[in-house]
């Protein structure tokens, strides 16, 4: 691996702030070290590339992976299923995009998203209930970790008396995506392995039973199949559910928490959000220019020879994309490095760009939105007990561990 | 050294807008945006105040949206006079003054001409003015409209199809009504985009129960005793019966209150430079006359220098833009209007895009996706470069193509792509139309080149 500006910004060292690092990798905008990845970093030049025909996003046209740090092991192979449609290119991802939309979005379930508010505000109000001694809050574990994984089971219509085994198991999945180096691999590795064949067993079990019971919820919905892609095979199905709870959670967890560490390193926008809870919805769009828990994407390689900025990129490279690098390129935006929720030239790249521009962002939004500002309105004077608070190992998922705070007491 | 009478013009100038609509608006807003604080007063001959249009040929047919209620959100107060359900009749460019039809004359010290266009109307004018007979541009229209398909007739006619009558034709099938439409050429918008584009959209409109007939001409319309619309005959000898018929044959410009003005103002449009500055009728640009939106003409680089006028959403608000910034500014600080022409339709269930003038291609491939699925991206190439390109529910990937043409990249496309299907390999023949035959251009977009997006790099064929 390469000692360079790279193995920087994987260094756990740098988590807390990467953002001089991209600062820096933006002098060299098509960044190669000889053996490593194409690393781009500046806002136009990922821009376009998201939309290029030419950028597969199928590991199975890497010509090698070698000197790629963040190149994916054996992983998922582990479970044996096919790749989600994030990693496949048309037209077999729009095939299976297109069917998992059908249940969660316009077209044809146009009000799926919005009929959820109550339900995630009912989610959200408990847990601030819950939270117990305002002095010492872990708002991380206490709430945005169990906010999205509790919502994701009330989508795809888990039961809720499973939702504790289910819990468990999209905890370990999540862990495992964020190597602790004190931690046994192999230990690890088998709990990971164990926790992954119970879900799909799950899953399965509960497919099956949807097939013969359909309801409303999601899993049903596709279970049964629709219109002229007609249904998905059970591994398909599985495959999506899979790429549904895990992206639709990480993330989610961390755009919470970066937008309340956020909020809380600028207390006059806590402030105004507490007297003006309209003002969540720019202020997410701007966090995830700010802050976006997806930092970058490694996973687009090109079909043939391209050539960025006249440098000239081989067929099969393997190619990161820094989206968080991006979004603070001020090329693109004026004083990119300050948090503005009254931003108006706003066009991030935190939810990607093109066709695999995030699925879930709907509903990223929506729970982001309501979680900050019922935080904001309920937590009396909070303040942070650390900064920069422990962040997770994970480079490319990004966000803090643990998010200690304390506050003078909870609003009902 | 500062320009003072610019600055003088800025504290307490006059300047003057015709036409209230999306340039008009846009324009004035960004004048304002730009520190004018002098006297803005905004003509318009429709009694509304700026609407927006595309909603007309859709949700408002559809029931779903009133025609009453789309009226253009305002990006900023606008402190303006405006002289509404007035239209411009004349300009005196020596006098510095427009004149209104209510004889009023209305000075300027600069004037932005931004009239656009209104629906041709039928050639027949007692037959057009039968009851059930209408057009589709105004606020007007689109509420009488979607009150008489609302009532249910029997069978609509919808003669033109360009994207307008085939938008019309969609919300009517959507309503569960019989619908015809009579198109002259070989297929539903094949002026814009070409008989093998034409093809699938033809496809398109027969498996949603439309009655296409294509290759024929409505001769004439023919009323019952109570002047109500009952029939249309049609250029093989045929009669149909019909209960409303939509005239939908294109726009022509609002440029006739100019005649005789001295203006460069014609049928095509007001002819202007990259600056939006108007051209007098000797071929010399004024310096106090700009125009924008659908009713301007200028020159593009990309597209041969050839003076082109659209009807374009995006175009409007960016020419108006840019028409606006030019006015306030010193000539070292203005800057072209090099905008990528764009449109946007909704019908039948697809989203249909496209980018550059798919128009002057003579060949085009099929470069992601299939026409069988109606999913893909075709791309149109003119002498050896790529000239623009079409998405059919494929928009995603538009962008790229619209770099394409930025750079004037070789076509057929030299590499492959992700989702290149065995008939995207080898371009034919775009198959457009005689050019001397009247064809419907795109009428309605979304979408289009913001000066915000990165600038244009244009590099000379054979670089």
């Amino acid at each position: 691996m390469n000692d360079g500006i790279l193995s920087q910004i994987l260094d756990y060292a740098n988590r807390a702030n990467p953002y001089p690092l991209y600062e820096e990798l933006r002098k060299t905008p098509v960044f190669h070290d000889g053996t490593g990845p194409y690393v781009i970093s500046t806002y136009h030049d990922i821009q376009s590339l998201l939309h290029d025909p030419r950028l597969s996003s199928d590991s199975r046209n890497l010509a090698a992976t070698a000197g790629d740090p963040l190149a994916e092991g054996e992983g998922e192979e582990a479970m044996a299923l096919p790749p989600s449609f994030l990693k496949l290119d048309p037209p077999e991802h729009d095939r299976l995009r297109r069917m998992t939309n059908r249940p969660f979005g316009p077209p044809h379930s146009p009000r799926r998203v919005d009929s959820m508010r109550g339900g995630l505000k009912d989610i959200v109000t408990g847990l601030i209930d819950n939270l117990g001694d305002p002095g010492r809050i872990d708002l991380v574990d206490q709430f945005a970790y169990p906010f999205p994984v509790t919502m994701i089971c009330q989508l795809l219509g888990v039961p809720r008396e499973d939702e504790a085994r289910f819990h468990v198991w999209a905890d370990t999945l999540a862990a495992s995506l964020d190597p602790d180096p004190d931690a046994d691999p192999a230990e690890r590795q088998r709990a990971t392995h164990d926790s992954r064949m119970e879900l799909g067993m799950y899953l399965a079990g509960l497919i099956e039973e949807r097939r013969k019971n359909p309801g409303d919820d999601m899993l049903s919905q596709l279970a049964v199949g629709h219109g002229p892609d007609e249904s998905m095979s059970t591994m398909e199905l599985l495959s999506t559910a899979a790429l549904l709870l895990i992206a639709g959670h990480e993330t989610t967890v961390n755009l919470i928490t970066n937008g309340m560490l956020t909020l809380l390193r600028n207390p006059d926008v806590l402030r105004q959000l507490r007297e003006e809870p309209a003002l969540a919805v720019p202020l997410v769009e701007e966090l995830l220019r700010f802050e976006p828990p997806v930092q970058l994407l490694p996973q687009r390689t090109p079909l043939v020879d391209i050539e960025v900025r006249g440098i000239t990129i081989p067929k099969g490279s393997s190619m990161w994309l820094i989206l968080a690098s991006g979004n603070r390129d001020p090329a693109r935006f004026e004083d990119a490095d300050r948090f503005d929720p009254h931003r108006k030239d706003i066009q991030h790249l935190g939810l990607g760009s093109g066709i695999h521009s995030c699925f879930g962002a709907p509903l990223a939004r929506l729970e982001a939105q309501l979680a900050l500002s019922e935080l904001a309105r309920r937590l009396e004077n909070p303040r942070l007990l650390e900064d920069p608070p422990p962040y997770r190992r994970n480079a490319v998922l990004r966000g803090p561990r643990h998010l200690r705070i304390t506050c003078d007491g909870i609003r009902p | 050294m500062p320009d003072t009478a610019l600055e003088q013009l800025k504290r307490s100038g006059r300047i003057v807008v015709v036409g209230a609509s999306l340039a008009g608006l846009r324009a004035a807003e960004t004048m304002r945006e730009k520190g004018f604080a002098g006297s803005l007063t905004l003509i318009g001959d429709e009694p509304y105040e700026p609407y927006d249009r595309p909603p007309l040929s859709k949700s408002v047919l559809l029931g779903r949206a009133d025609a009453d209620r789309t009226l253009l959100p305002r990006r900023r107060a606008l402190d303006a006079e405006w002289r509404l359900g007035v239209p411009a009749d004349g300009l005196d460019m020596a006098a510095r003054t427009v004149r209104l039809a209510d004889g009023d004359t209305v000075p300027y010290d600069r004037l932005l001409i931004a009239t656009g266009v209104r629906a041709r109307p039928w050639p027949n004018e007692a037959e057009g003015e039968l009851d059930g007979v209408f057009t589709l541009r105004t606020r007007d229209d689109g509420a009488a409209l979607a009150r008489a398909l609302a009532a249910g007739p029997r069978r609509v006619l919808v003669i033109g199809a360009g994207f307008t009558g085939s938008e019309i034709a969609s919300a009517c099938r959507e309503r569960g009504l019989e619908v015809t439409v009579a198109e002259r050429g070989d297929g539903p918008l094949v002026g814009a985009l070409g008989g093998v584009i034409g093809a699938v959209a033809a496809e398109l409109q027969r498996e949603h129960g439309v009655d296409l007939r294509t290759g024929i001409m409505v001769t004439g319309l023919e009323g019952d005793a109570t002047g109500r619309v009952r029939a249309a005959h049609l250029s093989d000898g045929t009669t149909l019966e019909c209960d409303v018929v939509v005239v939908s044959l294109g726009a022509q410009r609002n440029t006739e209150w100019l005649t005789g003005s001295g203006l460069g103002a014609g049928p095509r449009g007001i002819a202007c430079d990259a600056g939006c500055r108007a051209f007098d009728i000797r071929g010399i640009v004024t310096d106090d006359i700009y125009v924008a939106g659908d009713v301007a003409r200028s020159p593009h680089a990309l597209f041969g220098y050839q003076f082109l006028s659209l009807e374009h959403w995006g175009n409007a608000v960016a020419q108006a833009e840019t028409a606006a910034h030019n006015m306030l500014s010193e000539s070292t600080e203005r800057r072209p209007h090099l905008w990528v022409p764009a449109f946007w339709s909704s019908q039948f269930g697809v989203n249909i895009k496209s980018v550059g003038v798919p128009s002057m291609g003579t060949e085009i491939m099929i470069a992601q996706g299939s026409r069988a699925e109606r999913r893909f991206t075709g791309v149109y190439g003119y002498q050896g470069r790529v000239i623009g390109a079409v998405t059919f529910d494929n928009s995603r990937w538009l962008q790229f193509y619209e770099q394409q043409i930025e750079a004037t990249a070789p076509f057929p496309l030299p590499f492959t792509t992700v989702d290149r299907r065995s008939d995207g390999h080898k371009p034919m023949p775009a198959d457009f139309p005689d050019p001397s035959v009247p064809t419907h251009g795109p009428t309605i977009t979304l979408s289009g080149y913001s000066p915000a997006d990165r600038r244009i790099t244009f590099t000379p064929a054979g670089h």
